[in-house]
Order: C-alpha cells, then structure tokens, then sequence
C-alpha cells in the first residue's frame, strides 16, 4: 500500500509542468484557470495534470462552490521526507562503519611508516 | 570524526536516481581498497547485527561480485558485476537476489580533497520510479524496522 502511494508521488511528481504546478501552489491556493495561464497548454491537458496529482494525493480540491480552488497536500512531502531520511541514516551507518575501516587503515599504514623507518 | 558531515542525500525529481555524498577522513586510494578489497568491504558494507560473507568477488571492469548477509539463520544474497574499475571511479550493477528482476546502475566518485580527505559520490539509477521506492522503502535490506512499521500505521490510520 505505502509503497504505491509513494509511487504514484513520484510518478507525478516526474513531469515538469505538474512539479512547475507544484511550486506555484506552494505558494497558495489556486484555481485551474489560474494554474493554466502560463502554459501553452490547453484547460482539459491543465486538469488532466491536476487528476494526476490529485491521485497521488499531492493535491486536493475541497469541495465547495466553482471554481473550486486547489490545494497543495503538504503531509505528502513529510512522507517523502520521512523515507528518504530513514534511507539517508541508513547510509549514515554504513559510512561510519566506513570511517572505523580507514582508522584502522591510517594506523596501519603509520605503523608501516614507522617500521620501514626504523629498517632504512 | 565529529568534524565530518553527515551523508547527504538526494532522490531527483526527473529520473529515478538517488545521489549520495559524504567526505571521509581518509585518501582516494584508501576509499579504492575499502571498496574493492572484499576483507575490507565485508567490515562495512553491512550492519554489525549481520554477518557479511563475500562469495565472489573479482573488482576488475567485467569483474562479478556476490555477497550473502545473515542476520538470525535468514540469507540475503546481492549480486551485480564491475563494469569499470578506476582509482578515482568504479561503475558496477547491483541486484538484489529476493528481486532479481531489479537492477540499479552505480557509479561511485571518489574526489580527492587534499590533506588525507576524500568526497565519495554515489550515484544510483533504477529503471523506474516504482523501483526507486522500493529501495528508499527497504535500504537494500529486508525486514520491517519500527520507523516503517509506524509510518505504515499512520498511513492507514489515514494520518499521512
């Protein structure tokens, strides 16, 4: 289940025009006729990006009189936050236990110095 | 090591890829051997809780590698091949075994930052974003931790 739904946010999330979209929300409400000026595009192809985005639940357009603003969903992007920092720990792990690794390797290596210091 | 940045992490919008960097207190051809020697590979690739055991390993470009993590009597094998082994570059295939059909595409940098200091670079790319969720969602392990457990709880709770 979680993992379609962050599927299907990053699938929306792939095409340029609806991020582009997602960046003017983020700025405040708006409707679809608003979203639509700066776009070659026509208001059928604007509110078909917007289904999209509604899908994947980055947007919502709460019900109400016309025309219906639309709403930019921002728990969507705690959750998208929340698994990449989960991931980016994990990682963080790893590259500490890297870190004891090249300790171990620079007192080697030292050690090496110093011995081949004493035999020259 | 207080003095070192923790990883950064980047999942790109546009393409399935997941960029990461992290310096190290340690040279390039240092960061080369911790990556190509498999001794040095299995002490860290892997959680301490799991036992890491290289069974193929030939870090040569065309090379293949496969290694086999244990954790409570349960295996998980990972597998991929070298396809380019430089001091400052290595490009290699990833799949885990429990998905074989996956494969991620790495390239790892290796930046030389002078005084002893090196910028390591991953870049991971997958054939769809599906499959990128998949990884952020697992970090290439297997197991429900208690941070996905609870996120799944908020998800049906319809909290998220």
């Amino acid at each position: 289940m979680a993992v379609d739904e962050l599927s299907r946010i990053f699938a929306a999330l792939a095409d340029p025009t609806r991020r582009d979209m997602v960046t003017r929300l983020a700025a405040g409400d708006a409707t679809a006729n608003q979203l639509a000026v700066p776009y070659q595009i026509s208001l059928q192809a604007v509110y078909k990006h917007l289904k999209v985005l509604e899908d994947a639940g980055v947007v919502s357009r709460p019900p109400g009189p016309q025309p219906r603003p639309v709403r930019l969903e921002a728990e969507v992007f705690d959750l998208m936050d929340k698994w990449i920092e989960r991931y980016r720990r994990r990682a963080e792990e790893r590259h500490r236990r890297l870190d004891a690794v090249l300790v171990q390797l620079n007192e080697t290596e030292n050690g090496n110095d110093e011995q081949r210091g004493r035999t020259a | 090591m207080s003095t070192i940045a923790e990883t950064t992490i980047e999942a790109d919008p546009t393409v399935p890829i997941i960029r990461m960097t992290r310096e190290f207190a340690g040279t390039p051809e240092q960061l080369f051997r911790a990556h190509t020697d498999p001794k040095l590979f299995a002490q860290w690739i892997g959680p301490s809780s799991l036992q890491t055991r290289v069974e193929e390993w030939d870090a040569r470009p065309g090379g293949s590698w496969r290694f086999v993590s244990t954790r409570a009597g349960q295996e998980h094998a990972f597998r991929g091949c070298f396809h380019d082994v430089r001091p400052d570059r290595i490009v290699q295939t990833f799949t885990y075994e429990g998905n074989p059909d996956g494969v991620a595409l790495e390239t790892l940098w290796f930046e030389d930052l002078g005084g002893g200091r090196t910028r390591v670079r991953t870049q991971s790319l997958v054939d769809s974003f599906e499959s990128r969720d998949a990884w952020l969602r697992s970090g290439m392990e297997v197991g429900v931790n208690e941070g996905y457990a609870k996120l799944e709880g908020m998800l049906t709770d319809g909290a998220v």
